[in-house]
């Protein structure tokens, strides 16, 4: 018998124990057609597409966003002409919580996190010299994914653009929100609300937009194990199905444009097999318990993002190694797109070089290390098999505590998912503080007096240009038509059987702000406030 | 005055990652001390009415966002019309180099960027706590 060299256990990122080697002992009960299947044939634990990579290569799709419009407009035109291919905004944390700029909770956040959006102006300058039927665009927003979706549609209806021909995401998932990052404005039952009117409207008209990128990334940013993220994520797929069957929808109508976005971090075949588990397990539940018709309606496409939380302040060029074999986990997981951190991004926000070698590392990986020539190159590893079994078998576990819990959203209340996640990441800090996980330049192999590294500063300016333009829409917008369709947008909110959609378009179209549009709704609503546990 | 050190933990500003602020509060209860956790979006108002009713030693702002040099002076301007300049305030989050003199020279006693153990964190509460001024 082969002997370990340490006695510390072998474990992965997330603690799940590792044996020294895998045999077709451990996949004995592995059924190839039943668990596997080719490449686009179900349940799609192969992949999505029978050629993969070979038909097309990932989007490479780099989030970004900061200062005002215009300073990101300019950030997007460069991203493209270095070979980008989709666009992904970020807005400031103001936006986020449906507070414009010159709100007082505003202060000191104004284009910090992203991009600050108060109105369909800023919209048009942000996408400015970029024909949005030629490229997708996937927009981070969740509580007020309404309102800037319909920014965005209403700058396609200007720049003369059918919204059948618009291709995009927008994240638009409140139920992460309340897990892990903690953007909600509204309570559950007025988000889930809104969520099921994007998909209605979505399906009428905007047929191949994503009304829903149902995320993991940020439960596993909060602490969660591989399995953790992959679980509640489906089970807020499960959650959402559920709420729009409710509402009448045809499961068939809806589910094909429901997509995902997965964590990858830095525990190589852990994470691959939870690409692959998902697969599987989203097949099974659109199948068998929604019993949905087209194929399309169980096909689990994904988006993913390198894990931030994973990279170090300590020798920063060290993550750009962390990120290219995060990246690598994702594109042989089978991703659909792909965005990859920057090596400063523990820093600030990245500047125009650390976001150039982060576009740069999906390039290499696509047309320098020959990962793209097949399909599921890893499939038949007893390793990578056994690992997926596992995932699949952990992920209806979950889901069996959270039905008998009543669903996701009373899961929530309960504050289920919260604590598992704060336990696992108070766990891993022990385990590092412990040394029983490495991280290098942190706990091992670390420099004294590092030399600083050059970071993006937003500018203290950016506040006061914004709040001025902001200023200057008010004094020059027609007022009475915002106050016309601000009214009947609160009327509608409190109708529940009308789709709040057209009134929210109405409501840009006149220059409406964001935040003026969240009050309405917020009066109506009322805000959520997160229980203490 | 308890022999327990009394800790609030809070998120000004507006945003929700609050990892790090749990996993520091719970790292804090596992060493002794009392924390209270103010939850999230606080404005600078309403940690220093934290402290006062809490009657805290130590405050803990965990900023993430890049708002820490608007949010940060203004607590501790705060915090001195409120008298509270026995308190000792530490800051942890996504906090650049450049700023830690700036932020020292308001009144916050030290700042713990990222990597920062809760060990090393803990330390420095007992070592310095209570012997301001």
């Amino acid at each position: 018998m082969a002997k370990d060299v340490t006695d510390r256990p072998f474990t992965t990122v997330s603690g799940v124990p590792i044996e020294r080697l895998y045999t077709e002992e451990q996949v004995r009960d592995l059924d190839y057609e039943k668990d596997l299947g080719d490449p686009g044939q179900p349940p799609y634990t192969r992949g999505i597409y029978p050629a993969m990579y070979r038909g097309r290569v990932w989007t490479m799709r780099q989030f970004s966003g900061f200062g005002t419009a215009a300073d990101t407009n300019e950030r997007f035109h460069y991203l493209l002409k270095n070979g980008q291919t989709g666009l992904s905004v970020a807005f400031h944390l103001p936006t986020l919580m449906g507070y414009d700029s010159d709100h007082p909770m505003s202060e000191g956040e104004v284009g910090k996190c992203g991009v600050a959006i108060d109105s369909l102006a800023d919209m048009e300058t942000l996408f400015k010299g970029l024909p949005l039927d030629q490229i997708s665009t996937s927009m981070t927003t969740n509580a007020p994914a309404t309102i800037l979706w319909s920014m965005y549609l209403v700058v396609a209806e200007k720049q003369g653009i059918d919204w059948t021909k618009l291709r995009g995401t927008i994240q638009n998932d409140i139920l992460k929100e309340y897990i892990a990052q903690k953007t909600y404005i509204f309570p559950p039952k007025p988000s889930m609300k809104l969520i099921v009117d994007t998909f209605e409207f979505g399906t009428r008209h905007v047929p191949q937009w994503n009304t829903i990128s149902i995320s993991g990334y940020h439960i596993r940013e909060a602490g969660s194990t591989a399995l953790q993220e992959l679980a509640f994520t489906l089970y807020d797929g499960i959650e959402y199905v559920e709420w729009a069957l409710r509402r009448g929808l045809d499961v068939d109508d809806f589910a094909p444009r429901l997509s995902f976005f997965f964590n990858a971090h830095n525990d190589l075949f852990e994470e691959i097999a939870k690409y692959r588990a998902a697969r599987k397990v989203w097949y099974k539940v659109m199948t068998e318990r929604f019993h949905c018709k087209n194929p399309k309606s169980a096909i689990l496409r994904f988006h993913t993002q390198t894990a931030g939380c994973s990279l170090t302040a300590q020798q920063p060029y060290n993550n750009i190694v962390r990120v290219a074999i995060q990246a690598m986990a994702a594109v042989l997981g089978g991703t659909q797109s792909l965005h990859t951190n920057s090596l400063d991004e523990t820093l600030a926000l990245p500047t125009e070089h650390a976001a150039r070698i982060a576009l740069r590392t999906q390039q290499i990986l696509a047309h320098e290390t020959g990962v793209t020539n097949t399909a599921d190159p890893l499939g038949g590893s007893y390793f990578v098999e056994k690992l997926t079994l596992d995932m699949e078998k952990g992920c209806w576990a979950y889901f069996d505590r959270l039905d008998a819990m009543g669903g996701m959203v009373a899961a929530i209340e309960r504050g289920f998912p919260q604590r598992e996640i704060q336990d696992a990441s108070y766990e891993y800090q022990r385990a590092i503080e412990r040394k029983e996980k490495i991280i290098v330049g942190v706990n091992e192999f670390v420099m004294e007096n590092e030399p600083p590294i050059d970071i993006l500063l937003i500018d203290e300016s950016v506040s006061g240009r914004q709040i001025e333009q902001l200023r200057k829409l008010r004094e020059t917008r027609d007022n009475a038509r915002v106050r016309t369709t601000l009214k009947a947008l609160r009327e509608a909110a409190a109708n529940d059987s009308l789709n709040m959609m057209p009134c929210i378009l109405d409501c840009v179209r006149a220059y409406a702000t964001l935040g003026e549009i969240c009050d309405e709704l917020r009066a109506v609503y009322g805000t959520y406030e997160e229980p203490a546990f | 005055m308890t022999d327990k050190i009394r800790v609030v933990v809070a998120k000004p500003g507006l945003d929700g990652h609050d990892r790090g602020a749990k996993v520091i509060a719970r790292a804090f209860r596992d060493a002794g001390f009392e924390v209270i956790y103010t939850g999230l979006r606080q404005t600078p108002e309403q940690v220093v009415n934290a402290a006062l009713q809490e009657d805290a030693d130590v405050v803990g702002l965990s900023v993430l966002s890049g708002a820490h040099m608007t949010l940060c002076p203004r607590i501790m301007e705060l915090m001195k019309k409120e008298r509270l300049d026995d308190v000792l305030v530490i800051v942890g989050g996504i906090i650049p180099d450049q700023d830690i003199t700036k932020l020292k020279e308001c009144g916050v006693s030290e700042i713990f960027q990222p990597g920062a153990s809760t060990e090393d964190i803990v330390t420095y509460v007992r070592e310095h706590v209570r012997k301001k001024i």
